[in-house]
């Protein structure tokens, strides 16, 4: 028993210097590094946490939305259960917030309800609406695809290290202001650091550190990517349930209409 | 060869008569869900009822979803993120297609094996297994052409690659490139004509499903054993099989119960973890993804297609025996589309008398050899084609090759196999032994 045990500690010892080297490996090459935050809508289980999104949705529209685009995303939807939760009249004053062209008037107007988050292409930065799904933030082992089943594909914990990946150095390559970001994948990208501590304000006086605006907008983009999601799982559930259910019933009966075959009663 | 011997359909209320001696219908309906089937056929023989219910998904979701989408370059993905937000249970329909197409594969591949091991393949069974794979190539097509209609990034440059795969042919491949796109690239042409024709192969596929049962209804299907049914008489007949309703209908349903169990719990908690992140970016023809990777279903043959570089030396020798005409591209192609002639020749290309690999000594290795090598170009295709991997999908293909065009001719001929049983019946027996008899003369638990 005790060389077992031994012999256990020694292979997972021998598996975190693996791992420790692989990640050593990857720094040295420059490797984009994606950090495992957690979120409340990870797994099977996992749901949205309301108040963050709502407080992702005040980071959004203070910070993101000056550059960024949300497109897909439509304004009443806002509104809807397991997901942000604003109340009617509520999704009703954000949604004047902005202003939306209107081809009917052939000029702009304050968005309805019923109107999509403006695209913006002020400075080419691209579209938010499915940003959490077009990243993949954890690979491999090998292309086993073994990592992404046990984490998942990572975008959210993608878009949060690169929010936080910054390392303060700054260049100029063809008249362009480059920053350096231990998250992205040339180490090098033109979007300035979004997000500082204190740079916005929470009504409810909650934590605005830049690490926890970070994950609040991340989780508030994982719900614009995928709305659904709550309903999804919901049926993924009920699905799941009951086909156990019918497999055992199916089992049995399986069971049941082969015994005399096997017992050679012919009738 | 006559069917195997079996009771018929008797109409018997008098509108039953009336009906059946205008149109026979109920008795092929009979007949189709009453067939004898072999006793002794294990749960590798499940696979036809998982295609079967997967051919139903994909058209039943693929109809509604085709009542939301517009296939236009310009709004084809935002009509995506219309069924995702705005279609109710648009999110489910999407989500269950994409990955029903996933879940055919993997039924499609375990069925070839199937065929495969067991010699399903072999007379008198050729034509169902030459439609079978006609059907695998329908369903490629089909299959492709879906994966380019979200027009995302991997949608877009797929199809770039896979037409690119026809403008390889010497001479020709540029003008039969462009007549496949509809225009020199990848346009709108191409998405209205992909999805007119992933609307209307799987109706094709459909044809020929009822004509692969059709012909396996009539040859009597395949067994672990290999040994056929006897069919001298109808009480012979009856002691190796049984009706396909209800033994087998509720041994498939059962099995497909349990696959589904997986296959909605991926639909539910991981719908994406099949897909590709890129396929979530709008297609955009100035953009080129760093590395394009097709669906998982696809990448043994995208390695094969890789795996003849110009640095080998079979390309190196066809180049200059054709001065040139056949290149690294063209031979590439050529091997990825031989890679599954040779599987649909297989019944030419076996000469083993016996039909089953269970009473083949040697051939068991060669095959287990070769599902290896399937799951290992699977995963060499998904790697970068540099290196290591180069090496692994060049052996991977060559071996591929091998055992089609070598290894299978030259078994039937050096190898000595097992003895089999006589009849599916003493096959069933032994596989199935009685309980024990207790001394008081009731069966032991």
């Amino acid at each position: 028993m005790r060389t077992c045990l031994m012999s256990k500690g020694i292979f997972v010892s021998a598996l975190l210097s693996g791992a420790l080297a692989a990640g050593a490996a990857v720094a040295a090459g420059g490797e984009a590094e994606t950090h495992d935050y957690s979120f409340s809508f990870e797994g099977p289980f996992g749901t949205f946490d309301q108040d963050q999104l709502q407080r992702g949705l005040i980071v959004y529209q203070e910070v993101c939305a000056a550059c960024h685009g949300l497109r897909y995303v439509p304004f009443r939807t806002l509104g809807d259960e397991g997901g942000v939760g604003l109340s009617e009249a509520a999704v009703k004053v954000f949604a004047a917030n902005f202003e939306v062209f209107d081809p009917e008037l052939d000029d702009t107007r304050p968005a309805l309800p019923t109107d999509n988050f403006p695209a913006n292409d002020t400075v080419d930065a691209p579209d938010l609406s499915l940003m959490t799904k077009a990243r993949a933030g954890f690979h491999g082992p090998v292309g086993t695809g073994l990592t992404q089943l046990f984490k998942g594909s990572g975008g959210p914990e993608y878009v949060a290290s690169l929010l936080l990946g910054y390392t303060g150095e700054e260049k100029d390559e063809a008249g362009a202001l480059l920053y350096e970001n231990t998250a992205y994948g040339g180490g090098w990208l033109s979007m300035a650091p979004p997000l500082v501590d204190e740079i916005v304000e929470f009504p409810d006086g909650s934590d605005n550190s830049a690490e926890a605006l970070a994950k609040d907008v991340t989780a508030f983009l994982a719900w614009a990517a995928e709305p659904k999601m709550m309903a999804r799982k919901r049926m993924g559930f009920t699905a799941v349930a009951l086909l156990v259910l019918l497999s055992v019933l199916l089992y049995l009966t399986n069971k049941k209409i082969w015994a005399p075959v096997k017992r050679r009663k012919r009738e | 060869m006559a069917g195997i011997p079996h009771d018929h359909y008797e109409p018997k209320s008098a509108f039953a008569k009336w009906f059946h001696a205008r149109l026979p219908i109920m008795s092929v309906a009979y007949d189709t869900l009453m067939i004898p089937t072999p006793k002794n056929l294990n749960w590798m023989w499940i696979w036809g009822v998982v295609l079967a219910f997967a051919l139903v998904l994909q058209i039943v979701t693929g109809i509604v979803l085709a009542m939301h989408y517009t296939p236009h370059a310009d709004i084809a993905f935002a009509s995506i993120e219309h069924i995702m937000r705005n279609v109710n249970s648009g999110w489910a329909m999407r989500y269950l297609h994409a990955n029903g197409a996933s879940l055919f594969f993997f039924a499609a591949y375990l069925h070839i094996f199937r065929g495969l091991y067991y010699g399903s393949y072999k007379p008198p069974r050729e034509i169902s297994w030459i439609i079978g794979m006609l059907l695998y190539a329908l369903l490629m097509a089909t299959a492709f052409m879906g994966y380019v209609l979200p027009w995302g990034q991997m949608s877009f440059w797929a199809a770039t690659v896979i037409s690119g795969l026809f403008g390889a042919i010497p001479g020709i491949g540029d003008a039969i490139q462009s007549w496949l796109l509809g225009g020199p690239a990848v346009d709108n042409p191409t998405l209205n004509r992909f999805f007119s024709l992933h609307y209307l192969l799987p109706f094709v596929i459909f044809g020929f499903v009822a004509l692969h049962i059709w012909g396996f209804h009539t040859t009597g299907n395949n067994n672990p054993s290999g040994v056929e049914v006897r069919r001298e008489s109808k009480e012979i007949a009856e002691r190796d099989t049984v009706p396909f309703w209800p033994y087998f209908v509720i041994k498939d349903l059962f099995a497909l119960a349990v696959i589904l169990v997986v296959f909605f719990a991926i639909v539910g908690f991981m719908p994406n973890y099949l897909g590709h992140p890129d396929n979530y970016i709008e297609a955009n023809p100035l953009a080129t993804p760093e590395h394009i990777v097709p669906e998982w279903y696809f990448l043994p043959f995208y390695a094969i297609l890789r795996a003849f570089t110009s640095d080998v030396w079979v390309v190196q020798l066809t180049s200059f025996i054709t001065g040139g005409i056949i290149d690294a591209k063209f031979f590439g192609v050529m091997a990825m589309f031989g890679s599954i002639v040779v599987l649909a020749l297989v019944p030419w290309l076996d000469t083993s008398m016996v039909r089953s690999g269970r009473y083949r000594p040697m051939f068991k290795w060669w095959f287990a050899l070769l599902a290896l090598d399937f799951v290992v170009l699977t995963w060499a295709g998904s790697r970068p084609a540099e290196g290591i991997y180069a090496i692994i999908s060049l052996a991977g293909a060559t071996y591929w090759f091998l055992y089609f065009l070598v290894i299978l001719p030259l078994l039937g001929v050096l190898e000595k196999p097992l003895e089999r049983p006589v009849t599916v019946e003493e096959d069933f027996d032994q596989r199935n032994p009685l309980p024990a008899e207790a001394p008081d003369g009731r069966e032991a638990e």
